[in-house]
């Protein structure tokens, strides 16, 4: 402390604020990795349980060791799941309405997205506000109308909806098609005008325009939108849920949950290695494509 | 028209449900009979609906708090260190957002488990009294709403830190240069930037937490003694399971005035920012 005196009286204290800016910098950092590693504990532990579990016996699980080390490693969980046929059909399941979903949904909003954002039609403000505001109606608040809807269908038209996974692909397109026209339009909204303009002089019709034009620059966003989509059919619990009962109807996370947990016998080891093997398509998925996703996030704000 | 489709699959689905719900709503159990607003009296004579309203609420409003709260920081802390590393921490701390919450809540479930609770056995080591994590109602409270928190913090990660990337160096340097300390950078240069990006990002989430279902159902599936329901999961286990589809349609409906007053604001800022434009 005298020292710091002595250096302020004896000159300009340029250099000791130079000084301190540099080391609280550098303390600032510090803290910043220690805080991060904290919260990295915190968000990791239980992807890094799941983990930990799934590569125990039941008797190690049941066993009163610690629960944090696996003592003998093993891969039964894992060969047994994957060549169980109930396992199978959940992921076959889900993965068959994932893809038809991301489907549906980009040729619903790609087109919508194109209309709203560049023809001036009567209500087309009013009408793109309105597909926002239908992304804020939760799914739960439509189960229970629309289960009594499928009833009803099943009265008069003899089609039965309840208890197929196909009629996830019908309800699904709800949850993603808003959001996903949403964040187009944003897309589409920044393409400059002279460019399909141009394209129009030359004699495009529209579909060219939004085939040719649109689609290439907009290529990020749209990839957004699907990973979106993908993420979203992929996690939804409440409709597969409410509407499939049968075993070989049930997508995964509902799979899971009612078959692997037999009576009051919960058989972990399976159930993690379940659960994780169902996580790892969107952490593969978001482990290449982190940047687009997190565009997406971003572009228009998210559930949260 | 090319945004026909889009318009029947909203009408058809979102936009009927939603009003039929208010039909159903009407109607008594076994739905021949109008009841008018019966079924709203029976319900508000009901201990369990009371009790659901305030979990909802406290859920809810806890829940968005601490989001925000961990998110901001950890946004500060990521925005902090190089440019090289971000990367890396973003991808890791971005896992809880990514995995389905069906099946990370089951991880939880496990880590709670009351018999083998990987939690109470490293509180053992510590010495620390075992915690029943979901057997007490109090404990079911604090786990679910820290559940969420652990799902949803990274969202208001990522959207602070597009939002922190954003606000233009210059300011801080200007603000250095008359003097402003820590603290009064994060007050007047950065709070005001992030102004916007804050009130929708915790509209948006008060509005998904207050509709939770997936983790409330798979970890407590209400319990213990109904003390943990939220609207979503009491409406499912009253409409679905119970068979009664008119009294669960009322419950849920419960979630629109929230919905609606977060809708007027969001729909606010959203005019203001394409007037701005």
């Amino acid at each position: 402390m005298a020292a710091a005196i002595a250096e302020t009286r004896g000159g300009p204290s340029r250099p000791v604020s130079y000084g301190s800016i540099s080391r609280s910098r550098k303390r600032a950092l510090v803290w910043s990795y220690v805080f991060l590693v904290l919260f990295a504990i915190f968000f990791l532990t239980p992807p890094i349980y799941m983990f930990i579990t799934s590569l125990k016996t039941s008797q190690e699980i049941s066993a009163a060791t610690n629960p944090w080390w696996v003592f003998n490693p093993t891969l039964a969980n894992y060969t047994e799941l994957l060549t169980s046929n109930q396992y199978l059909t959940f992921f076959k399941n889900s993965a068959i309405i994932s893809i038809v979903v991301v489907t549906i949904t980009m040729l619903v909003s790609i087109p919508a997205a194109f209309a709203l954002a560049r023809m001036k039609f009567w209500g087309s403000t009013t009408l793109a506000t309105g597909v926002f505001l239908t992304y804020l109606i939760p799914e739960t608040l439509l189960f229970i109308p629309l289960f009594k809807i499928f009833a009803f269908v099943y009265e008069y038209t003899g089609i039965q909806l309840i208890n197929n996974w196909w009629v996830l692909l019908v309800i699904y397109p709800t949850l993603t098609v808003p959001f996903c026209t949403w964040i187009m339009i944003g897309y589409f909204a920044s393409i400059p005008k002279e460019l399909d303009e141009a394209a129009v002089i030359d004699g495009a019709t529209y579909f060219q325009t939004l085939t040719k034009i649109f689609i290439p620059v907009a290529l990020p966003g749209i990839i957004a939108a699907m990973i979106f989509a993908f993420t979203v059919s992929w996690a939804q619990f409440l409709y597969p849920l409410a509407f499939t009962t049968s075993t070989d109807q049930l997508v995964l996370p509902v799979g899971i949950i009612t078959t692997l947990i037999k009576g009051d016998v919960f058989n972990w080891g399976q159930i993690m290695t379940g659960a994780l093997l169902g996580a790892a398509p969107p952490l593969i998925i978001y482990a290449f494509l982190m940047d687009y996703y997190i565009a997406g996030l971003t572009a228009g704000a998210t559930k949260g | 028209m090319m945004a026909l489709p889009l318009i029947i699959i909203i009408a058809a689905l979102v936009v009927y449900p939603a009003i039929y719900s208010l039909h159903l709503a009407t109607l008594n159990k076994s739905m021949e009979r109008f009841v008018g607003f019966g079924n709203f009296e029976f319900l508000f004579k009901r201990e369990t609906f009371w009790m659901v309203v305030k979990q909802s609420c406290i859920f809810a409003v806890t829940a968005v708090v601490f989001k925000a709260l961990i998110g901001f920081f950890v946004a500060h802390f990521v925005h902090a260190i190089p440019d090289k590393g971000q990367r890396k921490w973003r991808g890791m701390l971005l896992v809880p957002w990514v995995i389905p919450p069906a099946m990370s809540t089951l991880a939880w479930f496990w880590l709670f488990d009351p018999s083998y609770s990987a939690f109470n056995w490293l509180f053992a080591l510590l010495g620390i009294p075992s915690v029943p994590w979901l057997g007490d109602p109090y404990w079911a409270r604090f786990s679910v709403i820290l559940v969420n928190v652990w799902y949803g913090a990274p969202f208001f990660m990522i959207m602070y830190l597009a939002a922190l990337k954003s606000v233009p160096e210059q300011l801080y340097e200007a603000a250095s240069i008359d003097g402003a300390n820590w603290w009064q950078r994060l007050w007047y240069v950065t709070l005001p930037m992030m102004r916007n990006i804050i009130s929708i990002t915790v509209l948006f989430s008060l509005i998904v937490t207050f509709a939770n279902f997936d983790i409330v159902r798979v970890l407590t599936a209400g319990g213990p003694i109904d003390q943990t329901h939220v609207f979503a999961t009491w409406a499912f286990k009253l409409g679905i399971e119970g068979g009664d589809i008119p009294l669960g349609a009322t419950v849920s409906l419960f979630m629109v005035p929230l919905l609606g007053v977060a809708a007027i604001f969001i729909l606010r800022d959203i005019t203001k920012r394409g007037n701005e434009a």
